[in-house]
Order: structure tokens, then C-alpha cells, then sequence
């Protein structure tokens, strides 16, 4: 048993792409071990990776496969055979196993007598298997972005590869790939370390050999190291604290090498840029710049920044790096104040007019147009709303609709394409449109991801939903509906932005999807099928920001998919009480129900039209129809409250009716005015208790 | 200014030396107007078909909507890119070019160096590569590029182009704020400091000036219209490459029709800048300079393998 170790060296590799690339470079290698049987089965594997480098070491990998012996079925006895003499089918079968034709064997089959041949493959060392078949494993690995570098194309990569290491305890394995044949050394850092090759003797010395070199290898320690790093340079000022961003912490893990307490400044700038609107400051800083945002004690933002190093620097070094990222942020600050104050000179109202040259899509018209349709729509659907009794600010509503799209024609946002919408919702409140409009243009492109907040005010959650909601009927018009993993216009984030509104808002919205759906358009065949993809994102939305399970999921929308609260409420309910004994039984006891009707329906013995209480013979079956008739009249008050878990409680104490009627009474009686009239008995109850969810399609286990 | 820091042109002379040093022939500017190094000859069309190439120049680069009426610090109407392309690219191109950092006096070890991905496109051009922004202290001073398809060909062998902004770079080496207080030269006989600003800020004022306010519209489009035709003229007649003998084959003006494409790619700019390209016409133009340059690039390979075809059967 040895340690095997491949390191592929490379130019740097875009930090997007890295951790997935380690991932599935460590399963693409203990996936061969395994499939070549040179590690036991579920072995794993420990993966490294920096810029220039993707690793993966695997313990207890054998040294030679063991040899395999198999079974082969040649011709029958009578073909192989001819008075006791091997025929020329007998040679040849021998000769293709690769034994001696005095050692075939004869096994009876029920198709009769066949020989057999005992073929012995032997194993194959570590080493030959990995260098034939790891190239193969390096050259799939999944690329966002590919390119060729050498002369004649022979292999795409994500950038060209610039060294090879592999080692089978301390032996090289001479795996080949892009040029290199593998070797016993790495790189260290470019700068800390310099150009001379780092011999690696064993696989367990790579990370240590590499950390003497300034590299750390292993991610998370590298993770680890900067976060100590950013608290250590905030600590050289009281009061100080980042402010934590893992998405930045990760892209900076992928951007280096090397991290020490010396790796990371802390620089400055001068007070006055925080006149700007700190959306503007934190954007340059996070999105163009990488730096952390800090704020003081009391939370608000500090003129401070920390930069992020791939190197590390005694304190004359840090000073002159301090010094030019603090310089780039002056300029970045002062490009973002121009924008500012040029942008002032035309305020958001004298804006429609230029929304006429911004192509919203080439088929839909320009921004000036759509910002037409979504006002009319952001009205019907405030009008619905308030119809149903929900405070709202019409106005607000529609002269933010007006203008919510007009921040497209400024420089900030055409710099800052990120802060579309802010940007219009900064500019509104500093031109004096107050803050009812002011917000809801703010917030209306809101919610980005699953992960981000919906619209603060009513006004936003409508207007939010309108704009949206207005992008995909348009879309769909033009038959542009995604497809499996094509969605170029971002349809899918849209709906799931409409569904999340609608469940999470302050204010409960009383719209249903399929209200928005046919407002959104006034072409019946286009709505019905934004509807349904509502409807399908309803489900995603319950399984994704809920984690309910796939059967609770199944259970309720069968009962009402259109109303998206109600969805939410009923679900949580479900999973509840989906644990209790009591619940399970009755949840299997409507599964039977609905079985035994949808086998009865084949059999065309179809339930009586209603259920009469004399055709009962059994006291089961009266008891059942009593107590069922109670429960029902009492769930439904409790549904129209929305009370679902009571309900569902409820409904779980029918099961000792539910137990006594499956125990005593076969419902496929021979009679067949008796059959029906049990049948419909089961159709009723099914029908009073299946307005919260389709119990038949809770999961049982066991 | 730091003491040390060189002035612009002595940064221009040790990169061209740095680089002539290293087998780049040192090539004077294009002088047609150019949006970017890349869209210079010595770029554009070398790096398509075969043939090994390395050059270096400085390219000054105009792009009118940039200007700021020499008010911006940062923002300018016309800059200049140091372009060098390596056909092939040697396998230590990111060594060699951090040695060219040492070389303009940038110790590594006392600054930040990120390669961060950037891949660069030029749709009109039917061009694209892979690479990176060299980020320097958190500046970008460097496009890194593998040019992977030009005039909508794949190339074979490829090309590494690295393109140094050359008033970036002299702007962090000097420590200065604006752009127009770079030293471009220092008098030897008085020390006395010529500044950036002193040689071109009137070209950034009138240019900006010209672009944003002055040039005449119905006129740049009939500039377009002419150079147009007159390109789509030349590419009509190199369709008969296949019949023309050696002397006509190898002095046929495939040069000269992807300066009038080039042409009308800066009137395009020009027309940009002064506001009068409608979101409707905009994709159109661009769509009939495309077929100029990407033409031109086609005729430009046939027209390469085609003078090899006849020196083989010369």
C-alpha cells in the first residue's frame, strides 16, 4: 500500500472555476482507484488547490491490482466435441480464453451442456494502470471556459499546463498530459519563492514542502489564514471591524497563493468620499476593487478598506502596497463622484424620453415602452390588492413605475451596471421624490437569489412583481421559455422572484399566480403557460427556500397551487404532524382508499351517487360516516382560518373509524348496490379531508 | 514624482528595449486611427495563418466616447497601449513578463501581483481570447490575452498578446493623481520636467470637443458610405485570387482594404460619440463593419496561402 499524489501545475486559473474543479478532480481520481480496484471502495481522497495548482492525494492505493479470474461460456459440448475429440470451435474458444484446451472445463446449463474456460487476467501494477488511464481523467475535467495553446490543438484546458507531479509512494508514475510527462517536483509562490523546483519526495511531504515554499495548499487553511489576517490588520485601529463577506473571503481564497498576518493592508481614504451613497463606495470596493468594507463601533461605514494580498511584505513593502491600492480606490471614488454629480444635471423626470433608444429586447421594444406595460400592470395589480384590502399607495405605485427604469440612462449605472435600480432609488430620494417612490424603485429589483430580501413596502413587492412578471409573459410571447439548463434571459430567477414575493412579503399580497399570469398579458394561451411555470417554480420554491420534502410538496400543491401563502402555510403543517402514528395511519389508509377506487374505476364499478346510510351493513362503516361527517364540518371552519396544523390534527383522530372500517368491511362486496355505496363512502371522505393536502401522496416509510 | 520613477518615454524605451532584447522586432505606430493596439495590422492580421511573429510597439489608441474634455484625471480620449505579440507564445511568457515589471523598476517583492481572468472580445473582428487583467497593488496595468480566433478563424498556432497601459503604469511608478502630471521627459540641460498635460492636453480638449460636439454628422455618414464601398469594392475583386498571376496575386491590396475597414470603424466611434447611432441602427452598423473586417481578415489568409501555393508550384 502507497500514497498517490497528481498535481497538475498551471497558469493561473480563474478563481470561478477552481473549487469545482478540485471537486470533481478528486472523484475523477479515487473513482478510477476504485473502478481500477487499487483502493477499497469508498476510499477517499484529500484535494488540494491554488491558482496554479489542482491536487489530490489518496491513501492505501495498492500497488498492483490482483489478479482476476472469469468465468468464460464457449460453444455447447455437442459443437465443441466430436468423439471425444476437441473440434477446431474447441481450439479456437481455448485459444481466445487464453488456456490450454485440455483445461476447458463442461458445466451444465438448462439450455444443456456447454464448456466453460477459467481465463485468469493478471492484475496490473499501480503505476501502468494510473498512467494510461489518468490522462484520460484530466483531459474530462469540466471547464466553464476552454482554450488551446500548443501548436496543432492537441488538448483544450482552462490554461495552459506548465508541469505535472505524480507519485505512487515515492516512485513517479509517468502520467502524460499537455506535453509533460510527470515528475517529483513542484513550484513554490512566484515572487516569495522564485523559479527553482521544489522536489517532493513522498506524497505526504506535498504540503509541507509546498507551505516552505509559500504556498498554502490546502484551501480552507488558506481561508483560514487571510480571515485571522483581515482581524489582525483591523485590530491596528479601535473600534474597527470588517464586514464579513464570504462570497469576497472565498474569491480571495481562490485569488492567492499565500496568506500570512502580513498578507492583508489596511488602507484608507479620505472622509469626505462618504458623502457618496455607501451602496456606491461598498460596490467599488467589494466588486471592482476586492477590498473589505469596514464600519465603526456603531456600524456605520469607516474610511477604511482592506486589501487582500498574494504576498506577503515586511512593513516598508506593506506601506508601499498600502499606499497603491489606496491611490486606485481615490481614483475609483473620484470617477464614481463625477458620474454622481454629471448624472444630477438631468434628474430621473427628464429622463422617460431617453429610455426610448434602450433596447429592453429587440422584439419587446425599449425601456420606455416596457416601462409603459408595467406600470399599467403594477396598476391592475395594485387596484386587485387594494380591492382586497391592502393599504396601497397608488401613486407611489405609479410614479415609481414611471421612473424605475430611467437609472439606465445614467453614467452611474453604466459604470456600475450592478447598481441598476439603487441607483434610480438613491437618485429619486436626492432629487426630492420622496422616500414612497423612492423606495419602491430601490427595491424593485428585488430579490436577486433565493438568499436575497424581497421588497421592504407594498408598492416594491407590486412593482417588483410587475416588472418581472412582464419580462416572462414577454418572453414566452416570443416563445423564448427556458430550456433544461439554457436560460439566457433569467426567466427562472424572475418567477422565483415572484414566488418568494408573494410568500415572504411584510404584507401578504393577496394576488394568486394565476391572477398575475392572465394580467400580465392578454394573450390567454401565453398566460396559461407563464401559469403553469409559476406554478412549477411554487414547487421549487417549497423544496428549495423550505426544504420540504418531495412528497409534502406533492401532497399540497395537489390540493391548490395558485394561492402561494396558502401553499407555505399547509406545507409546514404537513410536515408537522407527517411524524405522528396516528397520521401516518390515516395518510395510509387514504392511499388504500384512493387505490381501491382506482382499481374499482377499471373495473368500471363505479361509487353511487351518494352515500345512503341504510345500505350500511356493517357498524364500521356507519361509524366511519359519522364521525367522518363531524370532523369534516369542523376542518373546514378550521381550514377557511387557515388553522391547518388543529385541522390536520384533527384529521388524524378519524384513524380508529378508519382502522375499524379497513378491519371489518371489505368494500368489493359481491353486492353490487352495497359495493357502490361503500365506495362512495370512500370517495366523500377522501373529498373532506383533501383540501390541505393529498394525503395519498405522503411517503410512508417502512 | 518619486525620484526614481522613470519618465513616460523612458518607460516606453525600457519596455522596447526589454522586449527587442527578447527577439520582438520593434514596430513604429500604426497610423490609421485604431480604438486599440489589437486593431493594428501588425496585430490583427500577423497573428492569423502560420507564420511565427514577434513585435512590439506603441499603439496610441482613440476612443472617442472616452474623452473627457481633458477634465477627467483618469479618463482619456486617446492613450497609449505598448502592445507586444508572441506567435507562439513561449512557455515562460508569465515570467518573462514579470521580468519586464523588474526591468521598468517595479520590485516584486515589495508589491502586489494578481493574474484575475479576463477574457477579451472583439465581435466586430470575429476575434476572442483567454487570459487575464494583470492587477498590480489593485491596478490593472496589463491585458494578458491567448488570442484564440481572429476574423472569426481559429488560429493555430496561437498568439500571447500583452498590453501595457503605458499612462497607468507611468501614473503609479510617478505617484501622481492625474494622468496630466505624469513627467513625460525631464529637459537634461535645465531638469526642467515636461508633463503629459503640456504635450496633449489640447489634443484631449479639441478631440473631445470635435467628437462630442463639432463633427458633422451627415458627413461622417457619408465617410462611412465611401470607405464602405470602396472596401467592399477590393473584397469583390479578391474573389478571383485562384486566376490572378504571382506579381498581381502578391500586390493585391488586402493592406489597403483593411485600412478603409478600419476607417470606417473609427467613423462608426465618431458616430457613437456624437450620440446619432439609434439602439436600431447601432446592431446593423456594426453588422456591415463587421463583414468588412472579418472580409478582409479571409482575404487576407486566402490571399497568404495562396502566394505559398504558387511558390510551391514556382
Amino acid at each position: 500500500m502507497a500514497d498517490f499524489l497528481i498535481e497538475i501545475g498551471l497558469e493561473e486559473i480563474p478563481a470561478r472555476m477552481i473549487a469545482a474543479a478540485q471537486a470533481e478532480l478528486e472523484k475523477r481520481v479515487v473513482g478510477l482507484l476504485e473502478r481500477e480496484r487499487l483502493v477499497a471502495a469508498g476510499a477517499v481522497g484529500r484535494s488540494y488547490s491554488t491558482p496554479r495548482r489542482l491536487a489530490v492525494l489518496v491513501e492505501g492505493v495498492a500497488q498492483q491490482q490482483q489478479d482476476m479470474s472469469e468465468e468464460l461460456q464457449g460453444p455447447s459440448v455437442k459443437i465443441a466435441y466430436k468423439d471425444g475429440v476437441a473440434t477446431p470451435a474447441a481450439v479456437a474458444f481455448a485459444r481466445k480464453a487464453g488456456v490450454a484446451v485440455e483445461a476447458l472445463q463442461t458445466v451444465s446449463t438448462p439450455k444443456g451442456e456447454y464448456i466453460v474456460a477459467t481465463a485468469v487476467r493478471p492484475g496490473r501494477s499501480a503505476a501502468e494502470v494510473i498512467a494510461t488511464e489518468l490522462p484520460k481523467e484530466i483531459a474530462g475535467l469540466y471547464w466553464p471556459k476552454n482554450m488551446y495553446w500548443r501548436q496543432g490543438r492537441p488538448e483544450r484546458f482552462v490554461r495552459p499546463v506548465r508541469w505535472l507531479l505524480a507519485l505512487l509512494g515515492e516512485a513517479v508514475v509517468p502520467v502524460e498530459f499537455a506535453g509533460y510527462v510527470a515528475g517529483s517536483v513542484t513550484y513554490g509562490h512566484r515572487v516569495l519563492f522564485g523559479e527553482q523546483p521544489v522536489p517532493v519526495a513522498s506524497p505526504a511531504e506535498y504540503a509541507d514542502k509546498l507551505r516552505a515554499a509559500f504556498v498554502i495548499a490546502d484551501v480552507e487553511a488558506r481561508r483560514h489564514t487571510i480571515r485571522k489576517a483581515l482581524d489582525h490588520a483591523t485590530r491596528a485601529v479601535d473600534g474597527l471591524r470588517w464586514r464579513e463577506d464570504h462570497g469576497l473571503v472565498d474569491k480571495l481564497t481562490h485569488l492567492t497563493e499565500w496568506a500570512s498576518d502580513r498578507s492583508v493592508v489596511l488602507g484608507s481614504f479620505e472622509p469626505e468620499y462618504l458623502d457618496l451613497p455607501e451602496e456606491v463606495l461598498v460596490t467599488v470596493m467589494r466588486d471592482h476593487q476586492s477590498y473589505f468594507a469596514l464600519e465603526d463601533s456603531a456600524g456605520k461605514l469607516a474610511p477604511y478598506f482592506l486589501a487582500v494580498l498574494n504576498t506577503q511584505a515586511e512593513e516598508t513593502g506593506l506601506a508601499v502596497i498600502r499606499h497603491g491600492n489606496a491611490r486606485v480606490l481615490r481614483a475609483r471614488f473620484n470617477d464614481a463622484r463625477f458620474f454622481w454629480e454629471f448624472d444630477q444635471r438631468t434628474p430621473l423626470t427628464q429622463r422617460m424620453e431617453l429610455l426610448k433608444s434602450v433596447t429592453f429586447q429587440k422584439d419587446l421594444g425599449s425601456y420606455a415602452v416596457k416601462a409603459e406595460r408595467v406600470q399599467a400592470l403594477a396598476g391592475k395589480l395594485g387596484h386587485m390588492a387594494a380591492g382586497r384590502g391592502v393599504a396601497v399607495n397608488a401613486e407611489a405605485l405609479n410614479t415609481a413605475a414611471q421612473l424605475a427604469k430611467t437609472d439606465l440612462t445614467c453614467e452611474l449605472v453604466k459604470e456600475f451596471t450592478e447598481l441598476q435600480g439603487i441607483v434610480g432609488g438613491l437618485y429619486a430620494r436626492a432629487q426630492g421624490l420622496g422616500s414612497d417612490v423612492a423606495d419602491v424603485i430601490y427595491d424593485h429589483y428585488l430579490p436577486q437569489s433565493m438568499d436575497d430580501a424581497v421588497p421592504r413596502t407594498v408598492e416594491g413587492a407590486l412593482l417588483a412583481i410587475a416588472d418581472k412578471a412582464d419580462t416572462i409573459a414577454g418572453m414566452f410571447g416570443l416563445g423564448l421559455e427556458p430550456t433544461g439548463s439554457k436560460d439566457p434571459f433569467a426567466l427562472r430567477r424572475a418567477v422565483n422572484g415572484v414566488v418568494k414575493i408573494l410568500a415572504e412579503s411584510a404584507v401578504a399580497l393577496p394576488l394568486t399566480l394565476r391572477e398575475i399570469a392572465y394580467a400580465a398579458t392578454s394573450d390567454q394561451a401565453v398566460a396559461a403557460r407563464v401559469h403553469s411555470f409559476l406554478a412549477e417554480r411554487l414547487e421549487f420554491y417549497l423544496r428549495d427556500a423550505h426544504q420540504q420534502a418531495y412528497d409534502v410538496v406533492k401532497a399540497v400543491l395537489a390540493s391548490g397551487n395558485d394561492d402561494v401563502r396558502d401553499a407555505v402555510a399547509r406545507a409546514f403543517a404537513v410536515t408537522v404532524v407527517r411524524g405522528g402514528q396516528d397520521f401516518v395511519a390515516v395518510s395510509a389508509a387514504f392511499k388504500r382508499m384512493k387505490n381501491i377506487l382506482t382499481q374499482a374505476a377499471e373495473k368500471d364499478a363505479a361509487p353511487a351517487e351518494f352515500v345512503n346510510a341504510g345500505l350500511f351493513a356493517d357498524d364500521a362503516e356507519r361509524a366511519l360516516w359519522e364521525r367522518s361527517a363531524e370532523l369534516a364540518s369542523e376542518v373546514a371552519v378550521l381550514r377557511t382560518e387557515a388553522k391547518y396544523h388543529p385541522a390536520l390534527e384533527l384529521i388524524a383522530t378519524l384513524r380508529p373509524q378508519v382502522d375499524a372500517f379497513f378491519d371489518a368491511v371489505m368494500v368489493m362486496a359481491p353486492e353490487p348496490a352495497v359495493r357502490a355505496n361503500r365506495l362512495a363512502l370512500l370517495r366523500e371522505v377522501l373529498a373532506d379531508f383533501s383540501g390541505i393536502a393529498d394525503f395519498s401522496e405522503i411517503v410512508v416509510a417502512g | 514624482m518619486e525620484k526614481s520613477a522613470l519618465t513616460f518615454q523612458e518607460l516606453l524605451f525600457r519596455l522596447q528595449r526589454f522586449w527587442a532584447e527578447r527577439g520582438c522586432v520593434l514596430q513604429q505606430p500604426f497610423d490609421v486611427e485604431v480604438g486599440a493596439g489589437t486593431m493594428s495590422p501588425d496585430t490583427f492580421l500577423r497573428v492569423l495563418g502560420p507564420k511565427p511573429i514577434n513585435i512590439a510597439y506603441a499603439q496610441p489608441s482613440r476612443r472617442p466616447a472616452d474623452g473627457r474634455y481633458g477634465e477627467n484625471p483618469n479618463r482619456l480620449f486617446r492613450h497609449t497601449q505598448l502592445q507586444v505579440i508572441l506567435k507562439p507564445p513561449p512557455v515562460r511568457i508569465q515570467e518573462i513578463y514579470l521580468e519586464s515589471l523588474e526591468a521598468i523598476g517595479i520590485d516584486l517583492k515589495e508589491h502586489d501581483i494578481k493574474f484575475e481572468e479576463d477574457n477579451w472580445e472583439w465581435p466586430v473582428g470575429g476575434a476572442w481570447g483567454v487570459g487575464w487583467q494583470v492587477m498590480l497593488d489593485g491596478l490593472e496595468i496589463t491585458q494578458f490575452t491567448y488570442f484564440q480566433q481572429c476574423g472569426g478563424m481559429d488560429l493555430d498556432p496561437i498568439c500571447g498578446e500583452i498590453t501595457y497601459g503605458l499612462e497607468r503604469i507611468a501614473g503609479f511608478l510617478q505617484d501622481v493623481d492625474s494622468i496630466y502630471d505624469i513627467v513625460w521627459a525631464i529637459e537634461p540641460e535645465t531638469g526642467r520636467k515636461v508633463t503629459y498635460g503640456e504635450i496633449r492636453l489640447a489634443e484631449e480638449e479639441q478631440y473631445s470637443a470635435y467628437s462630442f460636439d463639432y463633427a458633422d454628422v451627415p458627413k461622417l455618414w457619408e465617410h462611412l458610405s465611401l470607405y464602405e464601398s470602396e472596401c467592399l469594392a477590393l473584397l469583390e475583386k479578391a474573389k478571383g485570387f485562384e486566376q490572378m498571376d504571382a506579381l498581381t496575386l502578391k500586390r493585391f491590396p488586402v493592406l489597403g482594404a483593411y485600412e478603409l475597414a478600419l476607417k470606417c470603424s473609427h467613423v462608426f466611434n465618431l458616430l457613437d460619440a456624437r450620440g446619432a447611432i439609434s439602439v436600431t441602427e447601432r446592431v446593423g452598423v456594426m453588422a456591415r463593419i463587421r463583414a468588412l473586417v472579418v472580409g478582409v481578415a479571409k482575404i487576407y489568409a486566402a490571399q497568404g496561402a495562396a502566394k505559398s501555393q504558387a511558390a510551391l508550384q514556382g
